[in-house]
């Protein structure tokens, strides 16, 4: 089936749904189509708030918050991008709340800030309250919101088509192939403009806060063109996941007052980060558990978690603004935050790298400023380098909303100037290819098995701490893995809702994220942020104050090739000097 | 077959349970009707319903058929009726559903067409929901900054807010079962999210839509919805209140 919109937005969470109304804003035709329901995304697992200098609780500035984006990146955010989003975040979350968001309040009745990691005043001096909240529960009122508008507008919705292919030619995109996993075709969309937005690939990991759907496909998409991936070895691990399980405890639980202890009870961050103590940006505290935890001061039955302690904050608080995690850690650890300590280790958590854009979402072909025509990206998808190295808490929810409207925006603007550019005369050749090998392979190999052994390998050699050996040992893994996926055979004949065939699509595209990741991660040969090497223990600015860019070999599809791009060091108006990070 | 099929993730040092799945399944393009099939499998206590769906599709039988994403209980993608009772199958843990050697059994939710095995038509749902107007309307300039709300009226939208749209509580309502046009509990919580909302201005025009023959007084508080709910929204007397606010207004 063939359908033509001038604007198609790929992925219905944040960024695809703030990009949607803004390219309908723009008077264009927009559909957005996504692989699950609108209101599934990944964006309502968000939870802590969206950091914006509002000023409501304390003195505040946007020149504080994009000074800790770009300390808390490790000097790698790109300090444009970093302006931009500071100043815009701020009428953006205003607007967030004039589209009904139900925000907690102050006593004033102006919305309510809580502190979180990273975020200070005076550039560094100590902790402020940036974080806007609807209770523990902020990611999914801002998902509620954005797709209420979204009926509101009208906006054109296709749920549950996996996008399979992007149609790039001559340097513009097309549009895209998408397979209706209802009725098992292809279908075909036509575009102006295509904005992806189908978030992050933390279903490499073993241990995730991502849900089973953030299989990395746009990236590997993008990147089977022989496009590149930035950044993608920078990987964030949030501190705290619920002990095995992964799933996220906010950060707006230290925000609130709690405390990280290790098995003698001691608040061990002291150690680690005596100004800001347990609210250190992710980095950081990550380290510093799995350091408690190598150490032998680890907590649980296995001691390999660390607790979380609430204990002397008021029940009104602990059962009204950290509701959602409380009620996480009652049902699947039985222990209960009013009362208890509660079990928590870092969980794989957020993609910093992606797809390059502008600071309009204009997707970057390489590391000299090449653009694809017509291709915008937006949200953990995309890297603007808004986060660099390292992402603040709540940095997330705002680039989706500031950069998810900049994609809208610009697309909309170039789709209202060109005319539709041709497709090819088969554009669904390669998907149903894929899906023939798919249908027709041996089926000698397990998609399931396949991803498992993927993710514990990735989990113990890409991990939080990273060394050569290690990583060259995964570059073997991954290559071994991709030879045995090429025997994986769908074995359910099933036309509609072929979930199997869903399934080992999307391992495909993760051992392409994976392979990314890797070989960034081995060439980069520094600690910085969230990449922190054993064998390399410093940053390096003489080096590598630069983007990796990742290009899959089209000649040699086990190669990858690395290239770079210079950080921007300016902002339009304020410059941070790379200094030493420390808190 | 081997008698039980090994545990899916399995942490160590933890003592197994042996129960058997029993999964209503039905392939419309093979199946002329649903039928049972029992599924033997080592899990731990500790584990979701849906480890186990995860377990029996990966490594049993990769036809089986169902939604989810999120795996803890905020992405809604998961309802289904599991030993009679709709529940989310990743808030559901083993330990507090079936015991050693017993039997767990895994439905769709009822009410919408069952599409293939657990996985059902969400569309009739949506379109209660959309008939509601789900969406803030104020039609006044915004103000520079925000519009003022008092903690206690922010609070009134608390737990109507809390809904992930997951169905649990529509499909669970007999009068939605035996009545298709009743727009259902879901769709009146989402109402009762905006008529409550002191910024909002389209509170007439909901009241209206409550009002008519497909809105609140189809209910026939039964609690069933409360009973689902798998956020604890206290659904039935969400209900009430829009009774109640539906009666004022024609008063």
């Amino acid at each position: 089936m063939h359908h033509r919109y001038d604007v198609l937005v790929v992925g219905a969470g944040g960024a695809g749904l703030m990009a949607a109304l803004y390219a309908a804003k723009g008077g264009v035709s927009v559909a957005c189509i996504s692989k699950l329901y609108p209101t599934r995304s990944h964006t309502g697992a968000a939870q802590g708030g969206i950091g914006a200098a509002l000023g409501n609780v304390a003195e505040d500035h946007w020149e504080w918050h994009m000074f800790d984006t770009v300390k808390g990146g490790d000097y790698l955010t790109d300090q444009d991008a970093a302006e931009i989003f500071a100043k815009d975040i701020i009428e953006a979350v205003y607007e967030l709340e004039h589209m009904g968001l139900p925000f907690s309040r102050l006593d004033n009745g102006k919305i309510a800030q809580r502190k979180f990691g990273g975020h200070t005043r005076d550039f560094g001096k100590a902790a402020v309250e940036r974080s806007c909240y609807a209770k523990d529960r902020t990611g999914h009122m801002i998902l509620q919101t954005l797709y209420q508008q979204n009926v509101k507008a009208g906006t054109n919705f296709y749920n549950e088509f996996h996008v399979t292919d992007l149609i790039i030619e001559e340097g513009r995109c097309r549009g895209v192939v998408a397979y209706h996993l209802a009725s098992g075709e292809l279908h075909t969309f036509h575009a102006k403009a295509v904005i992806l937005a189908a978030g992050g690939y933390g279903r490499i990991y073993k241990i995730t806060s991502n849900a089973l759907t953030l299989t990395g496909d746009l990236m590997s998409i993008y990147y089977r063109k022989g496009l590149p991936l930035e950044d993608m070895e920078f990987y964030q691990f949030h501190p705290t996941g619920l002990a095995k399980l992964g799933i996220l405890v906010t950060e707006g639980i230290r925000g609130e007052g709690g405390i990280l202890r290790n098995s003698d009870g001691e608040r061990f961050m002291e150690r680690y980060a005596p100004t800001i103590k347990d609210l250190a940006p992710r980095d950081i505290v990550s380290r510093s558990i799995i350091t408690e935890i190598r150490e032998g001061r680890g907590v649980g039955r296995d001691r390999d978690a660390v607790h979380i302690d609430l204990t002397h904050l008021p029940r009104e608080v602990i059962e009204g603004k950290l509701a959602e995690i409380t009620d996480l850690a009652r049902t699947y650890l039985g222990q209960d935050p009013v009362k208890d300590l509660v079990a928590v280790q870092p969980t794989a958590h957020y993609a910093m790298g992606g797809i390059p854009t502008d600071i309009n979402g204009l997707c970057l072909a390489d590391g000299n400023g090449t653009s694809v025509e017509g291709l915008y990206a937006a949200g953990e998808q995309a890297c603007v380098s808004l986060h660099g190295a390292n992402r603040l808490g709540t940095n997330s929810l705002g680039d989706l909303i500031v950069f998810g409207r900049r994609a809208g925006i610009f697309a909309a603007q170039y789709a209202q100037q060109v005319e539709y550019a041709e497709m090819p005369e088969d554009p669904e050749r390669e998907t149903v290819e894929t899906l023939d090998r798919l249908k027709n392979a041996s089926g000698k190999e397990n998609s399931a098995m396949i991803r498992k052994e993927l993710q514990e390998s990735m989990m113990n050699n890409v991990g939080i701490f990273r060394n050569g050996p290690d990583m060259e040992k995964q570059v073997e893994i991954i290559k071994e893995l991709k030879a045995r996926y090429t025997q994986v055979g769908v074995s359910d004949p099933s036309v509609r809702y072929n979930s199997e065939l869903l399934e080992a699509m999307e391992l495909g595209f993760m051992l392409d994220c994976a392979e990314a990741a890797t070989a960034s991660a081995l060439n980069r040969k520094e600690s910085r942020g969230a990449h922190d090497r054993e064998d390399f223990t410093e940053r390096d600015d003489a080096n590598w104050l630069k983007h990796t860019m990742a290009y899959k070999d089209l000649g040699n599809p086990d190669n990858v090739i690395i290239g770079y791009k210079p950080v921007s060091l300016k902002g339009y108006t304020r410059a941070f000097e790379p200094k030493p990070r420390v808190y | 077959m081997p008698e039980y099929y090994p545990p899916s993730n399995a942490a160590p040092n933890v003592p197994m349970m042996h129960i058997k799945v029993k999964i209503l399944r039905f392939n419309p393009e093979k199946d002329k009707k649903a039928h049972w099939e029992t599924y033997p499998v080592e899990a731990q206590p500790a584990d979701r319903v849906l480890d186990v769906l995860n377990y029996v599709k990966w490594f049993v039988d990769p036809s089986l058929t169902f939604r989810r994403s999120c795996m803890h209980g905020i992405c809604g993608s998961d309802a289904m009726m599991i030993n009679g009772r709709n529940q989310l199958a990743c808030k559901t843990l083993l330990r507090d559903v079936v015991k050693e050697g017993g039997t767990l059994t895994v439905e769709p939710i009822r009410g919408l067409k069952v599409e293939k095995d657990l996985l059902t038509d969400m569309e009739p749902f949506f379109d209660a929901y959309r008939a509601i107007m789900p969406y803030f309307i104020n039609e006044s300039p915004p103000p520079a900054g925000e519009r003022l709300q008092s903690p206690e009226l922010a609070e009134r939208m608390a737990q109507s807010s809390n809904c992930i749209l997951c169905a649990a509580c529509t499909t669970s309502c007999p009068i939605f079962w035996v009545n298709g046009s009743y727009l259902g509990p879901a769709a009146i919580v989402q109402a009762h999210r905006f008529i409550f909302d002191s910024r909002d201005q389209a509170t007439h025009q909901r009241l209206n839509i409550m009002n008519q023959n497909t809105g609140v007084w189809r209910c026939r508080t039964a609690y069933n919805c409360t009973e689902a709910c798998p956020r604890d929204i206290p659904i039935t007397q969400l209900i009430e209140e829009v009774k109640r606010a539906v009666m004022y207004q024609q008063s």
